[in-house]
């Protein structure tokens, strides 16, 4: 982790991390109900620094759910979510007050959306929505303001010359990716992702993957991402959880849930997979 | 450095009628720093079945599996993260990667996630590809279009560019030819000269005879089989 950390320093726009002792995210107990259904129940695990874990299950099985529980979008009704925020130190963000989690969300957290739309302004040029995170954070300065959005957008590989277009006349794949540069600019240690490569095209995923992949290595970021698509947690993630019926029914390193499943309902997903 | 004892392995087939299928019973080896052994076996017999739970991908039933210390047979995921990237390599058979990432990144990944500056990983990953004859202009190219010896030869740069202490290694000389299977024999040589304990499988006698300190038979730890 230390030599992970080492490379945040020289990073444009990003704050130096000193390395966490220890997990960057506990979560005891989360469950959630809607009326008499489960939304998803007994949810416990520790997230480390750095560390990507992949939430795999089909629809409905709570994964979503549980995101939102996690990321202070819906109130849980049970359990426990601490943080251990950068300037507090472990924080209960279920208990914490509204303004002090809107200052999470756009200091220590990212929200990556499946639809790049409910995660953009679309009115704002890609500059703007760049730049946003920077101007909640204090900064003032319009040409630094302006040159790390330039930087961010070359990052994700959207040309810094489309930096005052605004996203609507971006494809699919430049939204996510302006949608991923809006939500790293400020230097998050946590980012929550709902099926970020989900409406893409094969070739436009692999290069969003990619991507996240050596963001993720650059600035020691740790993900929660919730996805239906094996293939990507397989690329992506470190560990996995698999859900079903707002239950987690198994979990482990990564490779060894995809290659030896141990549940009935796991077993079943990874051979349903079509192979190409 | 790499250490196996008594390991059990079960499959239960929860969709095939819960079938039980155990594939292995009392299974154990050492390899020490230095040392190369060889797994061998008819096809089916397991070899890499051991291989995957001493990688920690296949879970371990019963018994212990220890890799420098680390418990793999009991580790939680982040513990065999980081003895992944720090101790244990693998070179499998099959090359799995991003589409589109070039292949001297791929071959540089490893050392690029220990934290080694970006010039000094593709400057090592650059001789390994060199040095397996992988011309420079397929280095901007990614390996998923490659010929399965040239993926071959990928895949073993990308688990030779850090020196690992423990290394597994299925098939390192499979779909070789002459040439470049005595330079993946050279690289095996190297690893083993600077201490590195290496458990592998090959089917190529030639090679296992002249690299191979000692051979187990993997026979031995069929259920229900004398040893």
């Amino acid at each position: 982790m230390a030599m992970l950390d080492a490379t945040v320093g020289h990073m444009p726009g990003m704050v130096e991390t000193a390395p966490a002792p220890g997990p960057l995210l506990s979560v005891r107990d989360v469950g959630k109900r809607y009326g008499a259904r489960i939304g998803c129940a007994d949810v416990s695990f520790d997230l480390w620094p750095g560390e990507v874990l992949g939430i795999v299950g089909e629809s409905g099985s709570g994964k979503s759910t549980l995101l939102g529980c996690l990321s202070g979008q819906l109130v849980p009704d049970t359990g426990e979510v601490v943080f251990d925020s950068r300037d507090r130190g472990p924080v209960d963000t279920l208990r914490m007050s509204e303004r002090e989690r809107r200052h999470l969300g756009r200091t220590d957290w990212a929200f990556v959306h499946q639809n790049p739309r409910d995660g953009l302004r679309l009115g704002v040029s890609a500059g703007g929505n760049v730049g946003e995170r920077l101007m909640a954070n204090g900064a003032r300065h319009y040409g630094n303001i302006r040159a790390t959005a330039q930087d961010w957008l070359a990052r994700v590989e959207i040309d810094p010359g489309r930096i005052d277009d605004r996203p609507r006349q971006f494809s699919g794949g430049m939204q996510q990716r302006l949608q991923i540069a809006r939500n790293l600019v400020s230097g998050p240690r946590l980012a929550f992702m709902d099926e970020p490569t989900g409406g893409l095209d094969v070739s436009v995923q692999a290069r969003l993957l990619d991507l996240l992949r050596g963001l993720v290595r650059d600035i020691c970021l740790s993900v929660v991402l919730v996805t239906h698509d094996l293939a990507v947690v397989r690329l992506l993630a470190d560990r996995l959880m698999v859900m079903k019926g707002g239950h987690v029914i198994e979990s482990g390193l990564t490779d060894q849930v995809l290659d030896d499943p141990q549940h009935a309902y796991t077993q079943l997903l990874v051979s349903s997979v079509l192979q190409v | 450095m790499i250490i196996a004892e008594n390991v059990a392995k079960e499959f239960t087939l929860h969709n095939q009628g819960g079938t039980v299928l155990r594939v292995m019973e009392g299974a154990s080896l050492k390899v020490a720093p230095g040392e190369c052994v060889a797994l061998t076996g008819a096809s089916g017999a397991g070899k890499s079945t051991l291989m995957r739970m001493i990688w920690g991908n296949y879970r371990t039933d019963a018994g212990h599996i220890r890799v420098a210390g680390t418990e793999v047979s009991s580790a939680e995921p982040r513990q065999i993260i980081a003895l992944r990237r720090t101790t244990l390599g693998y070179v499998s058979q099959f090359l799995r990667v991003l589409p589109r990432v070039p292949t001297l990144r791929v071959v540089a990944e490893p050392l690029l996630a220990l934290g080694t500056p970006e010039a000094e990983a593709e400057a090592r990953a650059a001789e390994l590809l060199s040095r397996l004859r992988i011309g420079e202009s397929l280095w901007g190219l990614s390996p998923t279009t490659f010929s399965g010896g040239e993926q071959q030869r990928v895949n073993i740069a990308r688990g030779f560019v850090h020196p690992y202490p423990a290394l597994l290694l299925d098939e390192p000389t499979a779909s070789l030819d002459a040439a470049n299977r005595e330079t993946v024999m050279c690289l095996i040589e190297e690893a083993k000269a600077r201490g590195g304990a290496i458990l592998g499988i090959f089917h190529d006698e030639g090679a296992r005879a002249r690299l191979c300190d000692r051979l187990v038979d993997v026979t031995g730890f069929r259920p229900g089989v004398a040893a």
